[in-house]
């Protein structure tokens, strides 16, 4: 009961396309491959990714890794006040961002769901909406908004709401379209207006839902709350520029791991709170 | 409740109803305290922020009559906002439509160069978060890690590669191995490999294990195993996955630029610094598109991907 030579040769003459692939995928794929190769040896040419350069680098690279050993402490509590002050700077960007954001999507997201607002030409256009105020990069944002209000958080802030605004209002919408429509059903046989029909219907279906979803963007909003810094807007993000600006980088390492510690508090924290309010939910991943 | 069930036909509905009373106002009592709780922590933790963030910060305004008052900031604001806004639109005239859009676009050369360099920095930074996540992933999975020190190792580093934002390690790159798109790359690569990493371990933990077995079975070492065995289960997920991270590199490649590590981000930086507000509303556009362009793209791509998944 063993194969031989013979009985595979046989099998391919049988059925030769469970061995191979016809022949023009067979020149697709080498085309692609070629073509994927070619772009990434040119890639590599024109960033010039030289090895002298990555030699010297990687050199450089080790000397700035040195110093993350010893961890730099601060040793009187004025340096390290300053710290704790932006770390907590960039919570409250993160936080005031989420509800402000939130704020204001949550009626534009009414309007762009397909079992409230049955006017499809009003809905479209409120979804591109939402899609073009996504296409707004928060850093660019908070370029323009420090114009307007200065150096600080609040630019912070602001970048940070109206670009969740597009973003939430989508995620809402979603929410809402996914809601059974037995409920609303309900509450219109017993008399229940237009907007009782919303409230009791739709609103129990959709805030554990919707609360999910802060709590989601509220965490990310927390990662990227801590790049706004680097170009002015408050935050643990300015420390950590400034320090790396002046080369101090043993601080610079030391700031690094007190966000990673900050960002793994607030994931641990909100996991707790999604636990306890809406049980386990695995979605929006 | 019960009680009623088991003497159906005898009418004792008051001692059921006074129970559900007496329960519903238990449930509506406990639902008050948290409702209350919660809205107080709430408005704790709003105040201390909006102290924190000079949300309500109060400052100095000049009034249109050249007279000083003190004005809650954000109306403050808004009337700069305006101003600002105003100042990229560019001018444009019916008559002279095509000058006016050459004025406009008056860096293309250069800015169609970066524009390409972007994109290139955002394939080059996929294609190593690829192969990084995608290395690292088998052994960041529970069920496939060879023992529990490396899936410990490889978690971390993972972690610390996505959490730190791309913008910090570019600052790091750009300083270690100098300006440019060499930078970019490796610092958006790094940060692609820790969040694909983590999406290709998860793929990973929810494939089926027979087949894995059945290597094993035949005498093959843990790397047949993971070669025979896993990758061809999880390969149309994370076709998909990739794809969507090309779509989040772009948008990060074009911002990179802004702490010298290529790409259309400095152009930003200068257009700020020399206050040529028209090619902020220039750049915009030009981002904007090629995002637009690029999502549609990968998103027809990635339906066909799952499509190919579903079929076979």
């Amino acid at each position: 009961m063993s194969l031989t030579p013979q009985d595979i040769a046989a099998a391919k003459d049988r059925v030769p396309l469970a061995f191979t692939a016809p022949l023009p995928v067979r020149l697709r794929r080498a085309a692609l491959w070629v073509g994927f190769i070619g772009l990434f040896c040119y890639c590599l040419w024109a960033f010039n990714f030289s090895p002298e350069r990555i030699w010297t680098g990687l050199g450089r690279l080790g000397n700035v890794l040195s110093f993350m050993f010893p961890p730099h402490v601060w040793d009187n509590w004025r340096d390290f006040s300053e710290v704790l002050n932006g770390l907590g700077e960039t919570l409250a960007i993160a936080f005031l961002g989420t509800i402000l954001g939130a704020v204001v999507a949550f009626p534009l997201s009414l309007l762009g769901a397909k079992n409230i607002n049955r006017f499809t030409f009003l809905r479209q256009s409120t979804r591109r909406g939402y899609d073009v105020i996504r296409a707004f990069e928060t850093l660019i944002l908070a370029l323009i908004f420090i114009r307007a209000f200065g150096l600080g958080p609040l630019p912070g802030i602001l970048a940070i709401a109206v670009s969740e605004i597009g973003t939430f209002a989508k995620l809402f919408s979603e929410a809402i379209e996914n809601t059974s429509n037995k409920p609303v059903e309900g509450v219109k046989a017993s008399g229940g207006s237009r907007l009782q029909q919303i409230r009791f219907g739709i609103a129990p279906q959709v805030n554990p839902v919707i609360l999910s979803i802060l709590l989601y963007n509220f965490e990310s909003n927390v990662r990227s709350g801590t790049i706004l810094g680097i170009v002015g807007a408050g935050g643990i993000g300015f420390l950590l520029s400034d320090r790396i600006s002046a080369y101090k980088w043993d601080e610079a390492w030391s700031i690094i791991f007190l966000i990673i510690a900050m960002v793994y508090l607030i994931d641990y924290l909100s996991g707790l709170i999604r636990q306890r309010i809406i049980g386990k939910w695995d979605g929006a991943k | 409740m019960t009680m009623t069930a088991e003497h159906s036909g005898v009418p004792e509905t008051k001692p059921a109803i006074a129970d559900f009373e007496k329960d519903y106002a238990v449930q509506r009592r406990r639902s008050l305290r948290a409702w209350t709780v919660g809205t107080f922590l709430f408005l704790i933790i709003f105040a201390l922020t909006s102290w924190l963030g000079d949300f309500f910060k109060v400052t100095q305004v000049t009034l249109p009559d050249g007279s000083r008052d003190w004005r809650w900031i954000i109306p403050a604001g808004l009337p700069r906002l305006g101003d600002y806004i105003e100042q990229t639109f560019p001018v444009m005239r019916w008559e002279s439509l095509g000058s006016d859009l050459t004025n406009w676009f008056w860096r293309w050369k250069i800015w169609m160069n970066l524009l390409f360099e972007t994109v290139l920095i955002a394939f080059m930074a996929t294609v190593f978060g690829v192969i990084g996540g995608f290395l690292l992933s088998f052994p960041a999975s529970r069920n496939l890690a060879p023992n529990t020190w490396v899936l410990w190792i490889t978690r971390r580093y993972l972690e610390i590669a996505r959490t730190v934002p791309e913008l910090v390690w570019a600052l790091i790159f750009v300083f270690s191995f100098s300006v440019g798109p060499m930078a970019g790359v490796l610092a958006i690569g790094l940060h692609a490999t820790g969040a694909l990493g983590k999406l290709y371990s998860e793929v990973n933990e929810n494939i089926d294990m027979r087949p894995l077995e059945g290597v094993k079975a035949a005498g093959g070492s843990w790397f047949d195993q993971i070669r025979y065995g896993a990758v061809p289960q999880v390969l149309p997920n994370i076709v998909s996955y990739t794809l969507l991270r090309f779509e989040i590199n772009v948008r990060a490649s074009s911002i990179i630029g802004y702490v010298g590590a290529g790409g259309l981000g400095q152009e930003f930086r200068t257009a700020m610094s020399f206050q040529e507000y028209t090619d902020l509303s220039a750049l915009f556009v030009i981002i904007f598109f090629t995002v637009v362009i690029i999502d549609y793209g990968s998103e027809k791509l990635r339906h066909r991907v799952i499509g190919m998944e579903e079929r076979t």
